[in-house]
């Protein structure tokens, strides 16, 4: 991170000198010195991509039709199991709660992903903003030079700002680890003033004859917090280089490993909503392989994430979701797969001050009944907001004249403490 | 004797300073592809009558006129997706002949390119960006379909009839991946295909129909149901997209939900207005519902077809539509005998001429209006006034460049000549790899072609910091940036061509003498002072934007 921050007085200085409006961040009651309750909420997303398997995770029925051959462990809450590929989540199981019945009615990867992301179904006239977009527009982080909403290893469909605004869209960083793309400046300090120097001229002549049309756009604004980012000691947010070589080996040498441990680095320093992505999903052939090699790098990870908020006193200030775009059948297919299934499957959600070691809804060992106490994705996403403080109720007006909920639904009873 | 003879090396780099000196050369005086003819003068007459009497009634003084090299920005950057290449820009200039703008219009209409450009830019309204299922939808043949036509300029009304109800297969009959872009979730969702048919033809938004009425029209849940039924016996299989009229014995028919009962109830197929535009011999069973669809939404006295057309080619052209959002207009109001109406009714006049729509006469048309030609800075004004004088069209809008047109600018900014179609190879596969990259990392606005979104971070990461930029400005032997360093002459000279090839203008004495400044020694010099030139244009404002 050293390597940014050179440069960092003199851009300062150079941009006041040209009249830029810095907004110099404080320098006191950083994020990254909060803890527990007088901490300022963030929102931790797990995206499962392309579809988890609800049988092979956390709704595991071995010894059934549906079950196939996984097998099941005991997880760290009486009479609760899950799949025998998750043993050091199943310990911690504790710690979140289990959604075993969400209902969705969309079955296509890109619907069912929006759904998923915005709580909302896709509608032609409108996009919606993502969970994350919405956290970090509510809830706008102080004194953070970093974006406040990221998206680690993203595949298709990075959550976005929606009608809130494309700055809102998830920054998106795609090894996790390494700093973030376009960080760097290859010009010298000095040879940066210059250009900036040049730069202003620029800027003051466009803006000439059209008043107030360059603050609109928020051109000059961009290019400031870009050089505040590329200068700003909180990028090393992004990096992992320093964390112990234990704890690294501890969430696992993987793209989705290294994604959640930059997550909660991102998160200490105050970065309000996190992505990260663990893609594969889609085990339309050979589920119970495809699903062994997810849990691979699903396990260590999700465990150690655990471990390590809890250890920092982070979880309680952060809610953590475990989700995907819908489950898979409970029939095996014949190429010994699963297919699509959105109508009973399952996510982990907890932290951020919710309940924890509940388990909701069942789904039926036969697959063929509905679940027991279905949740609405609805219901799921106004339960998010609520936790982090934003009223799910509270209406937006958006492009088209259109006044939205947050969340079109009502906060789960199940999960207050 | 080693030393006299000169090594592989600087011969090959003396071939190459002499190609560039040749090049340059040319460039700097090129008159190659030449003047290009005058067709036939488009007339804006009714559209500059609209825009005097909005001026007076709102008693503004709309903006002086555009130079005449902005406005070739405008155009390429409308048409082609692209700024002008330097060549481009010198042969305009020599060009002294009268009516040069509308001239060149023509020649970038008649370019390939505006074929290309437009055939992506209309295929996300009509088919979504998403690549979709490749066994049902092909959007790569459907664009290539849709090129063709704009082309040739074949009629829209046909080529719009010929996507509703064409039969066949998606990659022999590309047109029919307009219906198959909407099979989702295993089912073709009619609803949808509706709602897409309205919002693209006829510029109005029914999708919120689907489980409530419209809140600004008359439009109700019952007129939706009964426009996707005329896509109820639309059926798709291996065999293409086709009519099925008969299914387990009985008359196939289009049933929805009902939402109090919740049984299935069968819907016929009605248009929610103007019944009689449907073809006489058509009746609610008929074998063949799409062409009857087809024929409706087309039909001349359809005032709602040439209005949403014409709104979206000036939100083409403009950066941003008439009425927005582009594709929720208002109904129409209620016309005389020989009333022009308002712009959407003139523009829609001029499109539509005897009996078929040329997309290529509408856009002459509006290129060749005041409106269109007026300078987007109005010196003196207030911020309210400016914004009173945006209102009434009396100045151009300024737009941000979508991330395509960001590519395309700096690509050919990187290069005096013209990047087009017959560039060698590599430039392109080069660009399209590219291409990829950045727009990912820019952000695309998807199907949401004409909103306006403000600078964000990543953006601006990527152009003061990206591979793209830093490569199209570090002065390499083929790139723009050394052949100006090498052959424009002294610094102002080399600021000065630098503005023509990213700017499409000369700059001012202050901006010169501010750029100009970095070629002076001392600490921060760069070593080829020109990528620093280069750097600072590619980031100010003014080049991210359509102005």
């Amino acid at each position: 991170m050293s390597r940014f921050s050179p440069g960092r007085r003199s851009v300062l200085a150079a941009a006041a000198s040209l009249g830029l409006s810095f907004a110099l961040p404080p320098l006191t009651g950083r994020a990254a010195e909060r803890r527990g309750a007088e901490r300022a909420k963030s929102l931790l997303i797990l995206w499962m991509q392309g579809g988890m398997s609800q049988l092979e995770t956390f709704d595991p029925h071995p010894g059934t039709a549906i079950g196939g051959p996984t097998k099941a462990v005991k997880t760290s809450l009486p009479g609760v199991q899950f799949a025998d590929l998750l043993p050091r989540t199943a310990e911690r199981a504790d710690r979140l709660n289990v959604v075993r019945s969400l209902t969705s009615a969309e079955g296509d990867h890109e619907r069912a992903t929006y759904f998923l992301k915005t709580g909302y179904r896709p509608d032609p006239t409108v996009q919606h903003p993502s969970a994350g977009a919405v956290a970090a527009y509510a809830s706008p982080p102080e004194g953070l030079e970093i974006p406040a909403h990221v998206a680690l290893n993203p595949a298709q469909w990075a959550p976005r700002g929606g009608y809130l605004g494309a700055r809102f869209d998830a920054f998106q960083v795609h090894d996790p680890g390494r700093p973030p793309a376009n960080l760097r400046d290859w010009a010298a300090p000095a040879r940066r003033e210059r250009r900036l120097a040049g730069l202003d001229a620029l800027s003051r002549s466009f803006a000439a004859g059209r008043p107030g049309q360059l603050a609109r756009s928020r051109h000059d604004e961009a290019t400031e917090e870009a050089l505040a980012m590329m200068d700003s000691p909180q990028v090393g947010a992004f990096e992992i280089d320093e964390e112990s070589a234990a704890l690294r080996a501890a969430y696992g040498d993987t793209r989705f490993g290294r994604g959640c441990l930059v997550a909660r680095r991102l998160i200490e320093t105050g970065v309000r909503a996190v992505e990260v992505t663990l893609n594969g999903f889609d085990t339309h052939a050979d589920n119970f392989g495809g699903m062994a090699t997810q849990a691979e790098s699903l396990d260590p990870a999700l465990a150690a994430l655990l471990d390590d908020l809890t250890a920092r006193d982070l979880l309680q200030s952060t809610v953590v979701l475990v989700m995907t775009e819908f489950g898979r059948t409970p029939r095996i297919n014949p190429l010994d797969g699963r297919d699509h299934w959105p109508k009973g499957f399952s996510c982990l959600v907890g932290g951020g001050g919710l309940a924890s070691g509940r388990v909701i809804g069942a789904t039926d060992p036969a697959g063929e009944k509905e679940p027991t106490d279905p949740v609405r994705v609805q219901d799921l996403f106004a339960t998010v907001f609520d936790t982090l403080g934003i009223d799910p109720e509270e209406e937006e007006m958006t492009p088209i004249g259109r006044p939205l909920k947050r969340a079109e639904g009502a906060p789960l009873a199940a999960l207050r403490v | 004797m080693s030393f006299a003879r000169p090594s592989r090396r600087w011969l090959a780099l003396a071939a190459v300073g002499a190609v560039c000196a040749a090049t340059f050369a040319a460039a700097a005086r090129d008159v190659s592809p030449g003047p290009p003819p005058l067709r036939d003068a488009p007339d804006p007459a009714a559209i500059d009558g609209f825009f005097h009497e909005r001026w007076t009634e709102e008693d503004v003084e709309p903006a002086p006129a555009a130079e005449e090299l902005l406005v070739l920005r405008r155009l390429s950057l409308a048409l082609h997706g692209t700024i002008p290449s330097l060549e481009e820009v010198r042969a305009f200039e020599a060009d002294a002949r009268p009516d040069r703008l509308t001239r060149w219009t023509d020649r970038l209409l008649a370019d390939r390119r505006f074929a290309e450009y437009w055939a992506e830019r209309l295929a996300r309204a009509l088919v979504g960006v998403h690549e979709g299922n490749l066994v049902l939808f092909r959007r790569d043949r459907f664009k290539a379909w849709l090129a063709d036509r704009l082309h040739r300029d074949a009629p829209w009304d046909e080529t719009v009839r010929r996507m509703i109800a064409g039969d066949g297969i998606w990659t022999a009959r590309p047109e029919v991946n307009f219906v198959t872009a909407e099979v989702e979730n295993d089912r073709l969702d009619r609803e949808a295909l509706a709602g897409r048919t309205v919002r693209a033809f006829l510029g109005q938004r029914i999708d919120c129909a689907q489980c409530h009425d419209h809140p600004f029209a008359e439009w109700s849940q019952g007129d939706f149901e009964g426009l996707a039924a005329f896509y109820g016996r639309t059926a798709y299989g291996l065999t293409g997209v086709r009519e099925r009229t008969r299914e387990k014995g009985g008359p196939k028919e289009f049933a929805v939900q009902d939402r109090e009962t919740l049984e299935d109830r069968v819907v016929a197929p009605a248009v929610p207005f103007a019944p009689e535009r449907l073809p006489a011999d058509y009746e609610a069973d008929s074998t063949d519902r799409r062409r009857a669809l087809a024929a409706w939404v087309t039909h001349p006295d359809n005032r709602r077809f040439g209005r949403a057309t014409a709104n979206r080619a000036w939100g083409l052209l403009f950066g941003r539509a008439w009425k927005e959002p582009v594709d929720d207009l208002p109904d129409p109001e209620p016309l005389e005998p020989g009333e022009a109406g308002d712009l959407l009714d003139r523009l829609a006049a001029s499109f539509a001429g005897p009996g078929e729509y040329r997309l290529k006469r509408l856009i002459r048309t509006i290129a060749a209006s005041r409106a269109f030609r007026l300078s987007s800075s109005a010196p003196g004004t207030e911020e309210a006034e400016y914004e009173r004088l945006a209102r009434a069209g009396a100045v151009f809008p300024l737009t941000r460049l979508r991330p395509e047109q960001m590519i395309g600018a700096m690509t050919q900014a990187g290069s005096v000549r013209t990047l087009d179609a017959d560039s060698p190879l590599f430039v392109r596969a080069i660009r399209f790899f590219r291409t990829v990259d950045f727009v990912r990392n820019y952000g695309d606005l998807g199907e949401e072609e004409l909103i306006r979104e403000p600078g964000t971070v990543p953006q601006a990461l990527l152009r003061m910091n990206g591979r793209l930029p830093r490569e199209i400005a570090s002065a390499q032997p083929l790139g723009a940036t050394a052949r100006l360093s090498w052959f424009a002459g002294p610094p102002p000279r080399q600021v000065e061509a630098a503005f023509l090839c990213t700017l499409t203008r000369r700059p001012t004495e202050a901006e010169t003498a501010a750029l100009a400044a970095y070629y002076e020694p001392g600490e921060g010099k760069a070593k080829a002072p020109i990528e620093d030139v280069y750097w600072t244009l590619f980031n100010a404002p003014e080049f991210s934007w359509n102005h």
